[in-house]
């Protein structure tokens, strides 16, 4: 089992302040992570409260509120989230 | 009762205008907007009518709660038959025109036949009046509203009007309110446009009385308002970031159509994005948006204000464009970026800006560019015949092809007909990206499946708008399901359609349906309206309005044949994302929603759903 998986972090909308500066514009940051890290291992770190992860995408696909405090991740694994939107 | 009770006929070929009686009666059964005015539509209008004829009507529509203190209450619908589509077309908009004319003491204005020149029509309170529109002919909206508030010595005058595109017959003219409101879809502007009528100015100051329980309403719209100030979307999502947050949320989940739908993913929404457009920019070091605007009593304030950068090629030396004006929406941003291959945030709220000057649909306008550029890729389309080299991602193409749309020079005219009409006259009409003729909207249905049943059964052509399923397929509203999924999608779309059709027939802003559902509507309208407003009825009026709709749709000729989606959709596999290797899964929907409907498999109501629904 490696030491740690490579995945990116993406927060959008009012989440993407919580980014070091250099990385807001992007929105996203490259992470490696332990391969049992979970959501909120990824998040807490930049100070977003799990709580506030209303839509997350995994790969694009959506992560249920119910396994984001268990599921973890692949390498390569793209995780983007927002807090509550909507559009039209 | 929140009606006024009384609505304005406009003959425009004899030049009078008369007031007449609301028929309560059709109140009670279709509630208002959409939904009334679309059944006094169907009951004087043939729905064979040509809808650039005299013989097709314009119904300019508020509902109950218009120009009250519900949030949202500024809405209005302009219904007729489409010329895009040769369907029913129904588009709403907010601002505050819709208020206003129903603070004048109106539920409604009915325009009919054809002025033999130019004319507006001048609503103060009771007093309605048509007046040359020769020296307003050929003008911007954006030149119009001053110029009437100037004419009547009114600052307060709120407008409706169409620029050059509806006088030109751009087939999905809009009709724009407040500079840059719109009732944007199906051309409602064309109809507008055939008739000679420039504008309607209107003011108001009556305000809306007969509130039936003054004090219930108070409690039920205060309770309502704290559900939306309460709610994480409509409190804080839509204010920061307008819709334009979900560009990419969408590019993520792989259904962003782009390149007239070749592709699901955009390499570039990065770059068109609410956070684009709250990021400071590299030449002035200042954000496309300037703020965000609220619409007539709306507590949520969703609009966007832009302001371009003054070095931009697209207005350099053009201080007209300089000022703050509407910014940017997803679907438009969509239509003029992603549907084209264009990045330029600049380019595209530029192309949006004149959309809103000389009225016209960014949706149709984009998805028909992104034909065109599929057209130029392949050969069939030259840089001779378009006046400039349009290649996927070309900016400057995009901006020079709205401004001849505007005009109506150059090639302007054919994008002016539609992607249907103007892939079929070159030879490719597989390349028409629509449903009953009309352009899709934001959303693949191979990455968000219920899409395409919304898009090949909404009652105006393809639409989001209709029954808006992306909110519980990508963002969990009211529950979450599977976006690539089939099964079960036929009674989300059947429940989104029918709620639809009751907020638009309200008076309200659909946008209040991330927070609200029927039950914070349905005591709102049960303390301002008499009638049967509660939840059950509900359900009934919307399923009402909408198989009314299919029934004059039926009429006018179209057939489940009509329910149908391009070719591309439904074989050529999403090549990236979540949906990789899926085609929208229409077959397998379209029989269980016509079921669900109580239609036959031909898609007409069956005689007992009519009789269920007192159709
Ligand atoms: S939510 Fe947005 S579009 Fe709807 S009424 Fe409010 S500002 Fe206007």
């Amino acid at each position: 089992m490696p030491a740690t998986i490579r995945v990116t972090l993406k927060l959008y909308a009012s989440l993407g302040k919580h980014l070091p500066p250099d990385h807001r514009r992007s929105n996203e940051i490259t992470l490696d992570v332990k391969p049992d890290a979970v959501m909120a291992d990824l998040v807490e770190p930049f100070g977003v409260p799990p709580p506030a992860c209303f839509l997350v995408l995994v790969n694009g696909v959506f992560l249920p509120p119910s396994q984001r405090p268990t599921s973890t991740f692949s390498e390569g694994d793209v995780i983007a989230i927002w807090p509550p939107v909507a559009g039209g | 009762m929140a009606w006024q009770r009384k609505i304005l006929r406009v003959d425009l070929t004899a030049g009078t205008c008369t007031s007449e009686a609301l028929n309560m009666d059709w109140a009670m059964a279709y509630l208002g907007q959409r939904g009334l005015a679309t059944k006094y539509f169907v009951e004087e209008v043939a729905p064979s009518v040509e809808p650039l004829s005299p013989a097709n009507k314009l119904i300019f529509a508020t509902g109950p709660l218009t120009g009250t203190m519900a949030s949202t209450g500024g809405r209005y619908s302009v219904i007729t038959k489409g010329p895009l589509t040769g369907a029913i077309a129904c588009s709403n908009s907010g601002g505050y025109w819709g208020a206003e004319l129903k603070m004048a003491g109106w539920d409604m204005i009915i325009l009919e036949g054809r002025a033999a020149s130019p004319v507006y029509l001048h609503i103060e309170n009771d007093t309605a009046t048509l007046h040359d529109a020769s020296a307003l002919w050929g003008k911007t909206t954006w030149d119009v509203e001053p110029a009437l508030r100037k004419i009547h010595q009114d600052s307060q005058l709120k407008i409706s009007s169409i620029g050059r595109a509806g006088e030109n017959g751009v087939l999905y003219a809009a009709v724009i309110n407040d500079l840059h409101r719109a009732a944007g879809r199906s051309g409602v502007g064309a109809v507008m446009g055939s008739k000679n009528l420039k504008a309607i100015a209107v003011r108001g100051t009556k305000g809306v009385a007969g509130i039936k329980d003054p004090k219930a309403f108070m409690k039920a719209t205060q309770a309502a308002k704290a559900v939306l100030a309460g709610n994480g979307v409509t409190g804080e999502g839509l204010p920061k970031f307008g819709t334009q947050v979900l560009m990419n949320v969408i590019n993520e989940v792989g259904a962003m159509p782009t390149r007239n739908f070749r592709d699901v993913q955009f390499e570039g929404a990065k770059d068109i994005s609410a956070e684009a457009m709250h990021a400071p920019r590299e030449t002035d070091g200042k954000a496309n948006l300037v703020t965000n605007q609220a619409c007539f009593g709306c507590t949520i304030a969703c609009g966007r204000i832009s302001k371009l950068d003054q070095t931009h090629y697209t207005v350099v030396n053009k201080p007209e464009y300089w000022a703050a004006s509407g910014g940017l929406e997803y679907e438009a941003a969509w239509a003029l970026g992603s549907a084209n291959g264009v990045n330029d945030l600049e380019a595209l709220t530029y192309a949006n800006f004149v959309c809103n000057e000389d009225g016209f649909d960014p949706i149709s306008f984009g998805a028909t560019v992104g034909a065109v550029m599929e057209l130029y890729q392949m050969g069939v389309l030259t840089k001779e015949q378009l006046g400039i080299e349009a290649p996927f991602g070309s900016a400057k193409a995009l901006t020079y092809f709205a401004e001849c749309t505007a005009k109506g020079e150059g090639f302007g005219p054919e994008i002016g007909l539609g992607s249907k009409r103007l892939t079929a006259k070159y030879g490719h009409p597989d390349l028409s990206m629509t449903v009953k003729g009309q352009e899709f909207p934001a959303y693949d249905p191979r990455g968000i499946q219920g899409m395409g049943l919304a898009y090949a059964t909404s009652n105006r052509g393809a639409c989001h708008l209709r029954g808006y399923t992306v909110a519980s397929e990508i963002l969990g509203i009211p529950v979450k399901t599977d976006p690539l999924e089939t099964d079960g999608k036929a009674g989300l779309v059947k429940a989104f359609q029918d709620a639809t059709a009751v907020f638009d027939s309200a008076g309200i802003c659909v946008f209040t349906s991330f927070a609200w559902t029927l039950v914070d509507v349905a005591p709102q309208l049960e303390a301002a309206c008499e009638g049967d407003w509660s939840l059950d009825n509900l359900n009934v009026v919307g399923e009402r309005i909408w198989n009314m709709e299919r029934q004059f749709n039926n009429a006018a000729g179209f057939t489940n044949k009509d329910d149908n989606l391009p070719k591309r959709l439904l074989t050529e596999a999403a090549k990236t994302g979540p949906a990789k290797g899926l085609v929208a899964g229409l077959d397998k929907m379209l029989p269980e929603y016509y079921a669900e409907r109580g239609w036959d498999t031909e898609g007409r109501p069956t005689a007992t759903t009519l009789e269920r629904l007192s159709l």
